[in-house]
């Protein structure tokens, strides 16, 4: 960041909930069907057809407003007017003065916590594709348009301005997607659409200085869009403000190829959405009772998943910044239970964390599909010295394989049986043996020669031995 | 002349095996031959499905099953119901060509009581009118008098029963659309409580005000086909969660020890024949047993207003989606605004474009506090004004319309003139009340007469009880000549 300047960063993040079937009928909720198969008299707007809300997804944004701390309350439903072909009836049905969840929060990895406004429901719009050159809507030979998508269920989480740094807005897209994820309300699919974010930017000279005049950056497919554009973005802000212009509240659209974003429309040609209280609804209003019954379906969330881990390292001195890293890595993928049941098996919790980020995390999904007994299993043979690191990894790769099995079996097959404690201290004795002048060295105290005789063990077993195990024999030998 | 034959009685007989479902309908269908020419009432005649249904009718009867309640019974269906295959246009032209590919709910409803869909009635524009002037394909006319309005919107159902196309018909109420035509054509039309019957499937004009309601010729038929197509609907959501009252069974209790009030606001602005007929309709009740009262709902002459700016406000929105992108007109233009503005600019009528321009404006910011929020106000009071004179009389009586129908294009270029005569008949619908148009007689000028009972919400039992009572009293009331050739 420029120095001198601050940036003031609010996100707006739309997110489709994971339902069986859309807001208001009872078409499915499907991505990447044939277009225009997922729709009724109701998502394609016919005349006479009405709305009926689905539950599934009023309990999945009330999860959504459980896990992000707000409170949920009575609510209504408004028409939001504009004329738009992707928009079956013309006006969108959303949440407006009186959304479902307000005034929640959402602590980022580092603490630093970002104040929720709202989590409101609303439907998606269909798609529209531009047929021409530019695959914009102007100068389109013609468009087309996919209503599958029409009607489907959507939580907009507007955060408070309360973000300063571009690292901290994508944290918190991060962090937002994880317990999406966790909460069963999405998929957090950026790349398809199913989480799509809205960054609210503008800067200012002084932390305690008012707020600038904002703009909304549209088009942002990943986190990585997000943080180039916000960085851009500020840049532009202030470029304009240090050469005596003004900022002009507008919404700007990404270009992801050019690096830059581009005026879209300025606030003076801001639709008028004419909202008012859509009459073919009734007001939403939770009971206490619903409310609770959501809340005890919710799973753990990320930020207890990570602090579920760091507890367990407080035995070996606490975590590590590495560790720190790894316990987020294993929270994201949704392997931390690997972990904790390897722990409470015995394993420490080091070579838990250690095995589970680095090599269970390269194919997370198998790791996710494996008992975690079989994992407990090997985590055991390595740490009781019977399988070497590298021996281990070669037995998770095959138990990803074959989708889970006994690791004792697998690693015989592989020939790693012979790296029993006997024959480990046989082969030792070899070394040992053959090697007279280092080994009195060794025993004198040069504890470098531990390294060599560690070498010999693995030359002769071509690398399977254990170093652990290795370096305890040689230091039983010496007494 | 003979009374045309009674609904209830029609489905007696064709449940019992005494007279065919088709012979029925080819009655009727003689009927719409000599007379729909002169009256337009429909917009489509459905001679071979309602044929293949009466036939489906017969069938199950011969088979000892009971097709229901209304077996055989021809019912005519205004124009914004929709039915699978068969096109629903609104009288609009902007629906040009669709077919919906669903049956509303009523429509289910009927079917599965038995009844045979006849045709689809013409109807002001999306039911934007009080004369069925609006409609693209033509005003209908008033069997009482072929140079007459037979008011609207659902005029086209109103005049089909009037004129004996059909013993029963649906409309729609919005603002006195049912009951206003009703009045003028003679006929009983009645205005549920909102919630009662299901809207799914009725294409929308101002949803938090429209509701689906029976027209017939004799009180007992209306309330007959108003048991039929209630009761809660899964489809609507605002669709109430409790069993509609049965009404068919109370016609005969009577108002002994009732409290009729007359609502004098009513009163003020009706021609001198009209309100004479009220009074004589109260005291027929009078005599039958009931207490009368003047009643003053004072809330009511602001209901007109409140009206002008939440139903147009909620028709901008509903009819957004005529776009020309999905269905019906589409008028081509080099991109999609131009398309857009092109297809509503020929799709719609002046009384709908006039609508949606004030109801975009009311909406708008800056404006919407001044109007539209300040008569949501007034709605509110309008329910607490009928609720402190439900606290002293069962049910009101007034007018129906201020007067008798009107010629053809006396008011349709004064737009202010037209939503007058709606001035009785909208309050019900603002406080979501029922609310019974029951003929009462000619006026001075020999054309029919309607008297008015509204209720409190959910109060159908006590209406059509009442409404049976001053049925007996009404004094005769000429029949159209063309029912009355038709039918003999």
């Amino acid at each position: 960041m420029t120095s001198g300047w601050q940036m003031v960063i609010g996100l707006e993040v739309h997110c489709e909930l994971k339902t069986a079937t859309k807001l208001f009928c009872g078409c499915p909720n499907v991505f990447g069907d044939e277009p225009n198969t997922n729709v009724c008299p109701n998502c394609l707007g016919l005349p006479g057809s009405l709305p009926v809300l689905n539950q599934q997804a009023v309990e999945l944004a009330m999860a959504i407003g459980t896990a992000l701390h707000c409170e949920i309350k009575p609510s209504t439903f408004h028409r939001k007017n504009y004329f738009y072909p992707d928009q079956a009836k013309d006006y969108q049905i959303s949440q407006y003065d009186e959304p479902l969840n307000v005034n929640g929060h959402l602590d980022l990895p580092d603490g630093f916590r970002v104040g929720i406004e709202r989590a409101h429901m609303e439907e998606d719009t269909g798609k529209t594709s531009h047929a021409g050159a530019s695959g914009r809507i102007h100068g389109a030979d013609y468009s087309l348009v996919d209503y599958n998508r029409s009607g489907v269920p959507l939580v907009e989480i507007v955060s408070d301005p309360d973000m300063r740094t571009a690292d901290q807005a994508r944290a918190y897209v991060t962090e937002l997607r994880a317990i999406l994820v966790a909460s069963g309300a999405s998929d957090g699919k950026m790349e398809e659409g199913s989480m799509r974010v809205d960054a609210n930017v503008s800067v200012r000279t002084a932390a305690d200085a008012p707020f600038g005049t904002r703009c909304e950056i549209k088009n942002l497919n990943s986190v990585r869009s997000l943080g180039r554009a916000i960085e851009y973005e500020a840049q532009r802000q202030i470029a304009l403000i240090e050469s005596g212009e003004a900022v002009v509240q507008q919404t700007r659209h990404w270009d992801e190829g050019a690096g830059r974003t581009e005026a879209l429309r300025s606030k003076e040609d801001a639709y008028d959405y004419r909202y008012f209280l859509e009459p073919d609804l009734v007001p939403l209003v939770p009971d206490a009772e619903w409310i609770r019954a959501v809340g005890d379906t919710l799973g753990m969330m990320p930020a207890e998943r990570r602090a579920r881990l760091v507890g367990l390292l407080e035995e070996s001195g606490g975590a590590t910044d590495a560790q720190r890293d790894q316990i987020t890595t294993v929270v994201d993928l949704g392997l931390d239970d690997l972990v904790v049941e390897a722990v409470a098996g015995g394993v420490g919790s080091g070579l838990a964390l250690a095995r589970t980020a680095n090599e269970a995390a390269t194919d997370a999904d198998a790791a996710r599909a494996l008992d975690p007994k079989s994992y407990l299993e090997l985590l055991m043979l390595e740490a009781g010295g019977l399988l070497s690191a590298t021996q281990a990894k070669a037995v998770l790769a095959e138990l990803f394989v074959r989708g889970g099995g006994d690791p004792a079996a697998i690693a015989r097959d592989k020939g790693f049986e012979a790296m029993s404690e006997d024959s480990l201290a046989a082969t030792v004795a070899v070394a040992v043996d053959g090697h007279p002048d280092e080994w009195g060295r060794y025993c004198a105290g040069d504890d470098k020669l531990a390294g060599f005789f560690t070498g010999l063990v693995m030359k002769a077993t071509k690398g399977q031995a254990n170093g652990k195990a290795v370096a305890a024999e040689l230091a039983r030998l010496r007494g | 002349m003979s009374a045309p034959r009674p609904a209830l009685e029609t489905a007696t007989m064709v449940r019992a095996g005494e007279e065919s479902a088709v012979d029925v309908l080819e009655h009727h269908l003689a009927v719409i031959d000599a007379g729909e020419e002169s009256i337009h009432a429909f917009n489509l005649v459905l001679a071979d499905s309602a044929r293949e249904r009466a036939r489906a009718v017969d069938a199950r009867v011969a088979a000892g099953e009971d097709p229901g309640p209304l077996a055989g019974v021809p019912v005519a269906l205004k124009d914004n119901l929709c039915t699978r295959g068969v096109p629903t246009t609104c009288s609009s032209r902007i629906l040009d060509g669709w077919r919906p590919p669903y049956d509303a709910t009523v429509v289910t409803r009927l079917a599965e009581a038995g009844a045979v869909v006849i045709g689809k009635t013409n109807m002001d524009e999306f039911a934007m009118g009080s004369s069925t002037e609006t409609s693209a394909f033509g005003a209908t006319r008033n069997p009482h008098d072929t140079s007459r309005v037979p008011g609207g919107s659902s005029g086209g159902s109103a005049a089909a029963v009037a004129a004996g196309f059909a013993p029963l018909a649906l409309g729609s109420d919005t603002g006195g659309s049912i009951r206003q035509p009703a009045a003028l054509c003679g006929v009983v039309g009645m205005k549920p409580t909102y919630g009662t019957v299901s809207r799914y499937g009725l294409v929308a004009f101002a949803s938090s005000l429209d509701q689906i309601g029976p027209f017939a010729h004799t009180v007992a038929d209306a309330a007959l086909l108003f048991d039929v197509i209630g009761g809660h609907d899964p489809l609507d959501s605002t669709s109430l969660h409790r069993p509609t009252p049965r009404v068919l069974s109370v016609l005969d209790d009577g108002v002994d020890g009732m409290t009729v009030g007359v609502l004098t606001e009513f009163l003020d602005g009706a021609a001198p024949d009209v309100a004479a007929r009220v009074h004589q309709a109260a005291e027929s009740l009078a005599a039958a047993g009931a207490r009368i009262e003047e009643v003053s709902v004072p809330e009511v002459t602001l209901g007109l207003s409140a009206y002008y700016l939440i139903a147009p406000g909620e028709a901008s929105s509903n009819l957004a989606r005529y776009d020309g992108v999905r269905y019906g007109l589409r008028v081509d233009a080099p991109d999609t605004v131009a398309m857009n503005t092109a297809t509503r600019s020929e799709g719609f009528g002046a009384e709908v474009k006039r609508r949606i321009m004030l109801g975009t404006y009311v909406l708008s910011a800056g404006y919407m506090d001044a109007y539209y929020n300040q008569a949501l106000k007034v709605r509110t009071r309008i329910i607490e004004g009928f609720a402190a004179a439900y606290t002293r009389c069962d049910v009101l009586l007034g007018p129906t319309a201020p007067t008798t129908a009107f010629a053809i294009g006396a008011k349709v270029d004064d737009p202010l003139t037209m939503y007058l005569s709606d001035v009785c008949t909208i309050p019900s619908n603002l406080a979501g009340h029922p609310a019974i148009s029951v003929p009462f007689g000619p006026g001075d000028d020999g054309l029919p007469v309607g008297v008015q009972l509204l209720g409190p919400a959910l109060s159908e039992g006590t209406l059509f009880q009442v409404a049976a009572v001053v049925e007996a009293a009404a004094p005769d009331q000429p029949a159209p000549r063309l029912a009355a050739g038709a039918a003999s």
